[in-house]
């Protein structure tokens, strides 16, 4: 290409900058680093394949009964049922589905956590100061629109194959939605509220925690579902970097042709897709709106309660 | 009320605040050379929001600050607690500048020395009354059980007892402004800050709070700077009022000077819708016995209503409204002064010049 001679009209095609071949260099770079990165690979690893026999050491039922019971506290009964029905169909999709149904949420809760741990505090932050948020907005408009093929390559690179990197390009993938809605929560606080906060004498950081967070929590929430949702739409691409579970099987039936497979895959994934969607989206609305104030006065702890109290 | 004490506990001094980026260029030139808000304006892309503006506030004392919207009031009330930082000037709370104290220090003088009520209550709706009112000392680190202690005396101060479980948003505007007052109130402080509480609440409420804060006020004897649009309120309530314009303070006094001797048009304005009835005395409208002997001659009172100097017109109404003759003022037993029909009418138009010295 370079020793194509100079023309003004056509200017680009003629100047290489090997600009591909430096970015290339991050392979030499993580060849011979193998020792820094080793160890925290390692924390990662057993960090996800802990959640992942967690998950699958519970017996089917059990969890079942577990998941239920979880969306009919943070949602109400509704939603438990659906829940129900929704596991119960899954589970029943093939031989195999559930266990890899749970191998598949364990990646998604190793993802969402960790987004958890990173987005909240660069949220809060990007809410904090207009600099940050004017800074940050292009990467994370990069995230999310750059296809996951392009750092598929250099994070493989860098880590290898397995659940870490499956973790990692999905984190890169679901973590903007969280930055920006916690910022939006943030700023969407009542300015009036925080300026009596202050002239009641609260420092910043009582002012951060004790009235922004929670002010901004059904925001953030909402940033969670994103997030969890977007996690969930990448379980398929992670799948070619060697991570098992529901999206390992749509590619492999996508190898072979075989639209069944595929079937049991796809729809495992939308099932576990409304499931989360439908507990978290429970949990960022307030009780007010299903009638009742605290989280503790309804769904199963509720019940326990009043028991508790009658006697 | 406290004005005899005599011991200012806010003191305001040639307090300056000018908004924008060129705010201290600004505040030279207008130092310098004596610019007006306009020229700021335009020369600097600026507001001046608060020019100039020197008062004391006595303890125990009421001080209204009364003027329209945009006219630096709120900004005035907010460099008490610094919650605003001063372009130029000094403000002393009980002899303490309080934009030289530390970020800590400012802190505590917020959360133990000075209650704020808002227009807008700005309650934080995530927590209970309780939690709202008992919020300045849990961030202060005091101990649960006094905090709830004093918090539930506050809650009882207002008239809310058994309220305190509930949430802002289950209670009616005036219930929640009081919630907002007992905040003030609980961790008692030596000082209250009310930036418009009573104006975005309906007629009969408003009123009902007033009292409310009247009797607690005279109870709790505290330093009241207080900021209204509606100069009837001022009057109620301040035991001397300000009188804003343009972000400068145009008048101070009682609320009988202001009403009696307006300094210019503006004031003027302001007072002519007011009535004067509760506010001038006697004292002011009479004329004098030698006076009126000059052009009457002699009389004799033994028939006439009696009045103090001190008596507003409304009592000089009432007395006067069953006879003929005039009231006579007596101080100390002996007449010093006469007030006739049409000196009563001409005060109850405000008009004291002219009813102290009426032509008979």
């Amino acid at each position: 290409m370079a020793d194509k001679e100079f023309n003004i009209l056509d200017p680009f095609s003629s100047v290489d900058l090997g600009l591909a071949e430096s970015a290339d260099g991050v392979k030499q770079w993580a060849i011979s680093n193998r020792g820094i990165i080793q160890p925290i690979k390692n924390f990662f690893n057993d960090l996800i394949v802990g959640i992942d026999n967690g998950l699958n050491a519970v017996p089917p039922l059990i969890m079942l009964v577990l998941l239920v019971l979880i969306a009919w506290q943070a949602a109400g009964r509704r939603v438990a049922i659906l829940v129900a029905i929704s596991m119960t169909v899954l589970g029943f999709l093939s031989p195999n589905a559930w266990g890899l149904a749970m191998t598949t949420l364990a990646i998604v809760i190793s993802a969402v956590i960790l987004c958890f741990i990173i987005g909240l505090p660069l949220g809060i932050l990007a809410g904090k100061n207009d600099r940050f948020e004017t800074a940050i907005r292009p990467v994370l408009d990069t995230m999310q629109t750059i296809p996951a093929f392009v750092y598929l390559v250099p994070v493989v690179m860098l880590i290898g194959i397995g659940n870490v990197s499956g973790v990692i390009v999905t984190i890169i993938f679901a973590l903007p939605p969280l930055i920006r809605l916690t910022s939006l929560g943030i700023r969407g606080v009542n300015a009036s509220v925080v300026e009596a906060a202050r002239a009641f004498g609260a420092n910043p950081r009582q002012i951060l925690f004790k009235v922004e967070l929670p002010l901004a929590t059904p925001t953030i929430l909402a940033g969670v579902n994103q997030t969890i949702m977007l996690s969930l739409s990448m379980v398929v691409i992670a799948s070619m970097i060697s991570v098992k579970g529901l999206g390992n099987e749509v590619l492999r039936a996508m190898g072979r042709l075989d639209a069944g497979k595929a079937l049991v895959g796809g729809l495992g994934i939308v099932i576990l897709a409304i499931v989360l969607d439908r507990i978290t989206q429970g949990m960022g609305q307030s009780g007010r709106e299903r009638g009742h104030r605290h989280w503790w006065q309804t769904g199963p702890v509720g019940a326990v309660m009043r028991v508790f109290n009658k006697t | 009320m406290g004005s005899s004490m005599e011991e200012p506990v806010i003191d305001c001094r040639n307090l300056w605040k000018i908004f924008g980026k060129h705010a201290d260029e600004a505040m030279k030139a207008v130092q310098a050379q004596g610019l007006g808000k306009l020229e700021v304006r335009d020369q600097f892309n600026c507001v001046v929001g608060v020019q100039d503006a020197t008062f004391t506030v006595n303890r125990g004392e009421i001080f209204c600050i009364m003027g329209l919207s945009g006219s630096g009031k709120s900004t005035l009330i907010r460099h008490v607690n610094r919650l605003i930082e001063p372009t130029s000037g000094q403000l002393f709370i009980e002899g303490q500048d309080v934009n030289t104290l530390s970020a800590r220090y400012l802190r505590e003088l917020r959360a133990e020395k000075i209650g704020m009520v808002f227009q807008n209550m700005a309650l934080m709706p995530h927590r209970t009354v309780l939690d709202n009112v008992s919020f300045s000392q849990e961030v202060r680190g005091h101990d649960v059980r006094e905090r709830r202690e004093n918090a539930l005396r506050a809650i009882d101060a207002v008239d809310l007892n058994g309220w305190d479980q509930k949430y802002p948003d289950e209670l009616s505007g005036g219930m929640q402004q009081r919630v907002g007052l007992a905040r003030a109130i609980a961790a008692d402080p030596a000082i209250l800050l009310m930036d418009e509480p009573f104006s975005a609440l309906d007629p009969l409420i408003r009123r009902q709070l007033q009292d409310k804060f009247m009797s607690l006020s005279a109870e709790m004897k505290k330093t009241t700077l207080f900021i209204t649009h509606d100069l009837d309120e001022a009057i109620r309530i301040g035991d001397r009022i300000a009188i804003m314009k343009d972000g400068a303070l145009v008048q101070v006094g009682t609320p009988e000077d202001i009403v009696t001797n307006p300094v210019d048009e503006y004031v003027a304005d302001f007072v002519a819708g007011i009535s004067k009835l509760e506010l001038i005395s006697a004292g002011k409208i009479m004329e004098p016995v030698e006076a009126f002997e000059r052009h009457s001659g002699p009389f004799d009172a033994s028939d006439w209503p009696e009045a103090h100097p001190d008596h507003s017109l409304d009592d000089l109404v009432n007395l006067s409204i069953s006879t003929q003759h005039p009231v006579v003022v007596k101080a100390d037993g002996k007449a010093i002064g006469i007030v006739t029909k049409n000196a009563l009418l001409r005060g109850i138009q405000g008009d004291v010049e002219d009813a102290s010295t009426l032509k008979h």
